[in-house]
């Protein structure tokens, strides 16, 4: 643990933080903005990325600066409830539903496949 | 993130999937605010999580704090950005997909979801899961709400 670790942590943070602005908005130019596919897009791939590091057992600073700063930055739980509490202001409570749902669960079974193939290959 | 359509002509509604063609590709200076931004939060969750490390079976109090705390942010920021202050370029990037997005994570919460589960900790797994999300949702609505009060009586 050192002032280059937490350096890294700062620039692998940010460009996380770019690359999910840049896979929302990719998925959302295709799906429309009707349902909030992008942010689910995001969040299911963090997990299995984030699975699969933890299958590999990364310990220390490679946890850290792998799974903490750059698949953690990239994905986002702020953006996920904040489309939930909006579509449930327009009164698409079905929708809000089916995205806090289908998010936690294909989120467990994301990061139980990326687990899965972590520990396979380790 | 579904933004309102301020100027659509009641019973007209713009179809969104039209406003989504419509963005603007990402300047440069939005991507940088989204790397400041995020930057800052990645450093604040990744203190945390160092200065205060869990076992599988008990609470993931660094997740949950930075979760809860960006929810509430986000919900502020947004709120005030989109319906209080004048349109302004690099305040959203910056604020809300930067360090809110930066602060929280979605992956890490899964990932001790799943430990949970393997722990056989299910009561845990399920507390730790609604309690998250009732929580983020509520500090969403609070501090959404908070802002708009403001502007009512302003």
């Amino acid at each position: 643990m050192n002032v280059l670790v937490w350096a890294g942590v700062v620039l692998i943070g940010g460009v996380g933080s770019v690359l999910r602005f840049l896979v929302d908005g990719m998925v959302s130019s295709r799906t429309g903005r009707a349902f909030p596919y992008g942010t689910l897009v995001v969040n299911i791939s963090g997990a299995v990325v984030l699975g699969l590091l933890t299958g590999l057992a990364l310990s220390g600073d490679a946890a850290l600066l792998a799974g903490t700063a750059a698949v953690g930055s990239y994905t986002t739980f702020s953006t996920w409830m904040l489309e939930s509490q909006r579509l449930t202001e327009e009164r698409q409570v079905g929708k809000a539903g089916r995205n806090i749902v289908a998010s936690l669960v294909l989120g467990v079974a994301a990061a139980a496949l990326g687990q899965a193939v972590g520990a396979a290959i380790r | 993130m579904a933004p309102a359509v301020p100027g659509s002509p009641a019973g007209e509604p713009m179809p969104r999937r039209a406003a989504a063609r419509r963005l603007p590709k990402p300047d440069r200076r939005e991507l940088a605010a989204i790397f400041a931004g995020g930057a800052v939060g990645t450093l604040a969750r990744a203190g945390l999580s160092e200065a205060l490390p869990h076992t599988p079976t008990g609470w993931p109090w660094a997740t949950f704090v930075v979760n809860i705390v960006a929810a509430a942010l986000l919900g502020y920021f947004v709120t005030r950005l989109q319906e209080r202050l004048p349109l302004s370029s690099y305040r959203r990037p910056l604020l809300g997909t930067g360090v809110c997005g930066g602060l929280s994570t979605f992956s890490t919460m899964q990932v001790e979801i799943l430990r949970m589960i393997e722990a056989k900790a299910i009561g845990l797994a399920i507390g730790y899961t609604v309690a998250t999300v009732v929580v983020g949702y509520a500090a969403i609505h609070a501090a959404t709400a908070a802002v708009r009060r403001v502007r009512i009586s302003a």
